[in-house]
């Protein structure tokens, strides 16, 4: 029975490709295979989620070795819906690669660039289907190691900077989580996420529960980039490849915040979590801060793709403010926005990625008329921006519904008013592109004009995706609504 | 029937946006698309009149993005009574465009008739929709639709312009109007226009009194002080643009809002009542009186139009926020007889600037000579700006000062006085000094502006001066708001 096998599969055909995809080596046949690959885990996941809608969780034994002592795999619709984001973007992105990629990345480290693709996929995959604290961590690692390879690899010089940079602080949020994780285990004995759960019921109430979580706190919010543990995000995502910004920007980040979520609300649960630790305050002050800062900053950003990093960071404000309600109203938001965020910031950054491969630019001043000269590249990051903005018919309006909803009803004012200042300040930020492309003064003509159509697709892709889902949002806020339900419930 | 003849209504402009696209290399065919598209769309909108008059209110459901706040379109008297304007009067527009693009040689003449088009449907949105989400949505596309026509030059002027445009357009719906609407949903658990409003008892009456204000300043469309700067900076457009949208479809569309707001959303008991209506009533008659000081002394023509322009939208706000039967009326007719009469100021102006190129009133000395058609329409539509007949501005003006008294403002009357002598001391002069004033030049020979242009100023002075004799159809609709 395959479909018996679909949890392991998700995590095992990317992982076995990726050796594959370093024997294969030639440019093509290593894009190929990360495509099929993507695609086949996109299939995957979306077969995991029709279970869970039928049979509500799954729980799936390594080697058929009982929980406590083999590695447990547990799904529920937190988990597969995050599983559904990931896939579904590698998948798409892997299309734009091939050229963006063939053009940024010499031809002999091509098949090394595909290989890391397939281990961070693998990875981010891993970190979110698995049951088990110990493999999260593993696959953390993976995940981590790769995206620094991945950076690395952008063609300016930079990138080497930006990707140490990263690895330091990659590293550093890795150890506080091993930490965490070893604190965790020293007080329940159980590494299993459903067995720490109901065993940290008892011991909550301990000098090293508390100690735990924090850091585990401390370390995720690292890899999310929370403020002020963000400072890694702006040069990883501006200097590393195209493809590699919109794959790592649309699923890391998210992944991220998904395993603060199922820390928070499963493990510990949401009374010691928000209740009993002052995490509610703090995150909604660094959340608040995140948004304001990050997004004014945005504004006098020159490279465009440090513009959209500085962006991402705002919108993990948005994210985190949406936890810190502590409502299930808020939790909906939250991961809603998790979903829509990774369409508009990956549409985005492929529409950046199309403007590189043209310009081999992406400083504002080189956008001139831009607008006459890519329109279809530049309409896709029209509708992102606006999605970004938050205008009606744009997935990003029906992420701040929620969220302002969410917060109304808490009767928290001043969080509202930061909210809207934050898409009042995205509407500076997204338009100064705009107005560069459409109204500056165009330079002399440029041979060639449109991105490719390998490019132009994907992009278009979640371009209309934005639109699909501003207004069709069974999908999107049913799978959203039931996750945060199952957070809430306490259930791993 | 009428149900999907909501639908084509907003539909046939995007569809001939669309057709304009594809045939933009052929001007002629073009421009016969984008008249075509605004008789069939005037079509449409009239076949809506007998069903309402008997009373009906169709309505369609096209999509529930979020649950409970579908996207759905439904037609009211109101509504009914903006579409016509709107869309009658964009027929008259693209008439007057054509004389008027052609002889100003604007660029990009495909993508101003496409945005032109895009914009009147998102006007037909606004009139139509049958809920605050469904407003929100086509408000929002009408500032989006619009900009590239406010920037349309591309010069630095037009950049600074459009960013003031944007600036605070989108400012106030996204920093008040968004929370407003969702601060209704969370209080009522609908954005359902209904019939007496759907807030009353619902709130208390301080946060009635918040959330009035932050509708009737959310909605920066209609240009109440201190948010009106965007409307005299939207000047940079080509005049067509100033014309239809500046003077009716996206600054009626604020006022309109408002209106539709105060009686279906408040219920004029509501906001009759509220302590914030008088704070707003004396807002509106700051701004009444404050514009039109301002305008006396700007020099630009356009200029002084769009200040005129802000002052007499707050007579629509003052109508709506003193919420009684004969204000509301009042605020309904003066929607429509105001269109008509700055539509015609505004087609003058771009009649003079073609034919001429000048834009000052002090340059306009003697110009009565050799453009008389356009001045003399100048000159009525002036009158029935100031309200005074033989013009149809009258009775929009009347019935304002009608409900003022009702609401016990007297005074509120004595500002309409005061502001139909500003009205007079801003306008009557440039007709005068046309006609009167002594040209520079020693021989004056006559020199009108392109046909296209006569013919639209023909028909909107027309229509200035037949909303006197005539204004039953407008106030029967009008009439029917408030049972």
């Amino acid at each position: 029975m395959i479909s018996a096998q679909l949890p392991a599969l998700q995590v095992v055909v990317p992982l076995l490709a990726a050796p594959l995809c370093l024997v294969l080596h030639r440019p093509f046949a290593a894009w190929l295979l990360t495509f099929v690959v993507s695609g086949i885990s996109l299939l995957v996941s979306i077969a995991l989620l029709g279970q869970i809608l039928e049979q509500g969780v799954i729980d799936y034994t390594f080697g058929g070795w009982a929980a406590p002592f083999g590695i447990a795999y547990h799904i529920d619709f937190a988990n597969a819906y995050v599983l559904l984001i990931v896939t579904a973007i590698s998948t798409v992105v892997s299309i734009f690669a091939k050229r963006s990629v063939a053009s940024e990345i010499e031809a002999h480290s091509q098949g090394l660039f595909y290989t890391a693709w397939l281990l961070c996929l693998t990875g981010l995959l891993g970190i979110t289907i698995t049951g088990d604290a110990f493999n999260l961590f593993v696959f953390l690692e993976i995940s981590s190691l790769s995206s620094y390879v991945l950076i690395a690899m952008g063609n300016d010089r930079k990138a080497l900077t930006a990707a140490y940079q990263y690895l330091i602080m990659g590293t550093i949020g890795a150890t506080f989580i091993l930490i965490g994780i070893g604190l965790l285990y020293m007080l329940t004995g159980t590494l299993n996420m459903l067995d720490m759960a109901q065993r940290l019921v008892a011991v909550a109430d301990s000098r090293t529960a508390r100690t735990g979580f924090a850091f585990l706190t401390v370390g995720l919010g690292l890899k999310i980039a929370l403020f002020p543990l963000h400072l890694w995000l702006p040069n990883a995502y501006a200097y590393a490849p195209s493809a590699v910004s919109a794959f790592l920007a649309a699923t890391a980040t998210k992944v991220a915040v998904y395993v603060l979520l199922r820390f928070m609300f499963s493990v510990f649960g949401i009374d010691f979590a928000l209740g009993a630790m002052p995490l509610s305050t703090m995150l909604v002050v660094l959340g608040s801060i995140a948004v304001l800062s990050a997004s004014t900053v945005a504004i006098f950003q020159h490279n465009l793709k440090r513009m959209l990093a500085y962006s991402s960071i705002a919108q993990i404000g948005y994210l985190i403010l949406g936890v810190s309600l502590a409502t299930p109203a808020g939790l909906t938001a939250t991961l809603l926005h998790l979903f829509n965020h990774a369409l508009m910031k990956g549409a985005l950054f492929l529409a950046l990625g199309c403007i590189a491969w043209r310009l081999g630019s992406v400083r504002l001043e080189d956008l001139r008329g831009l607008g006459y000269r890519m329109p279809w590249t530049m309409g896709v990051f029209v509708i992102g921006g606006l999605s970004l903005i938050g205008l009606p018919l744009t997935a990003g309006f029906i992420s701040k519904w929620y969220l302002v909803l969410a917060t109304v009803e808490r009767g928290w004012w001043p969080v509202v008013l930061v909210i809207i200042a934050g898409s009042l300040l995205a509407v500076i930020y997204v338009w100064r592109v705009i107005e560069t492309a459409y109204l500056g003064k165009t330079q002399e003509a440029v041979s060639g004009t449109e991105a490719p159509l390998s490019m132009l697709v994907p992009a278009w892709l979640l371009a209309i995706a934005n639109l699909y889902f501003g207004i069709h949002t069974e999908l999107s806020v049913g799978i959203a609504s039931q996750a945060a339900m199952v957070l809430f419930g306490g259930q791993p | 029937m009428s149900d999907s003849m909501l639908f084509l209504i907003v539909l046939t402009p995007f569809i001939g946006a669309g057709l304009i696209v594809v045939t933009g290399n052929r001007p002629n065919l073009r421009e016969t698309i984008s008249v075509a598209t605004g008789l069939l769309l005037l079509a449409e909108v009239a076949s809506l009149v007998p069903d309402v008059l008997a009373g009906e209110t169709p309505d369609l459901l096209l999509a529930i993005p979020v649950p409970g706040v579908p996207l759905a379109l439904q037609v009211e008297p109101l509504g009914l009574l903006f579409a016509l304007i709107a869309s009658s009067l964009w027929i008259v527009t693209t008439i007057y465009a054509i004389g008027y693009m052609r002889g100003h040689h604007e660029i990009h003449q495909t993508r101003f008739y496409a945005f032109f088009a895009i914009a009147i449907g998102a006007t037909m949105g606004i009139a139509l929709a049958q809920n605050l989400f469904t407003l929100f949505l086509f408000y929002e596309l009408l500032t989006i639709s619009t900009y590239p026509l406010v920037t349309h030059a591309g010069t630095p002027e037009a950049r600074r312009g459009g960013r003031v445009y944007l600036g605070v357009l989108m400012g106030t719906s996204m920093g008040f109007l968004l929370l407003a609407v969702i601060w209704t949903w969370h209080l009522t658990g609908t954005t359902g226009f209904k019939a007496g409003g759907i807030l009353a008892g619902q709130a208390s009456p301080l946060v009635i009194g918040i959330l009035y204000g932050l509708f009737v300043f959310g909605i920066g469309k209609a240009a109440l002080m201190p948010f009106h700067r965007w409307l005299p900076a939207a000047m940079v457009a080509p005049t067509p643009v100033s014309a239809l949208l500046h003077a009716v479809a996206v600054v009626k569309a604020g006022v309109f809002a408002i209106l539709k707001v105060t009686v279906y959303i408040f219920g004029i008991d509501l906001v009759g009542g509220s302590t914030a209506s008088t704070a707003l009533l004396w807002m509106a008659a700051l701004t009444i009186i404050g514009a039109s000081l301002v305008a006396l002394y700007q020099d630009n023509l356009k200029r002084r139009l769009a200040y005129s322009t802000i002052s007499q939208l707050s007579y629509v706000v003052l109508g709506a926020v003193l919420a009684n039967a004969a204000s509301i009326s009042g605020a309904a007719v003066h929607i429509a007889t105001h269109a008509v009469g700055k539509i015609t100021l505004f087609f003058c102006a771009g009649a003079i600037l073609v034919a001429t190129h000048k834009t000052r009133v002090s340059e306009l000395d003697g110009l009565g000579r050799q453009m008389p058609l356009t001045m003399g329409a100048f000159l009525i539509a002036s009158l029935s700006i100031a309200g005074l007949p033989p013009t149809g501005g009258l009775w929009g003006k009347w019935y304002l000062a009608l409900g003022a008294l009702d609401a016990g403002y007297g005074i509120l009357v004595g500002v309409l006085m005061l502001s139909t002598l500003l009205n007079i001391a801003y306008l009557l002069p440039i007709p005068l000094r046309a006609f009167f004033g002594q040209s520079p030049k020693t021989t004056v020979q006559f020199n009108e502006a392109p046909l296209p242009c006569l013919v639209a100023i023909g028909i909107t002075t027309a229509a200035c001066v037949t909303l006197f004799f005539f204004p039953g159809p407008v106030y029967q609709l009008a009439g029917m708001l408030i049972p």
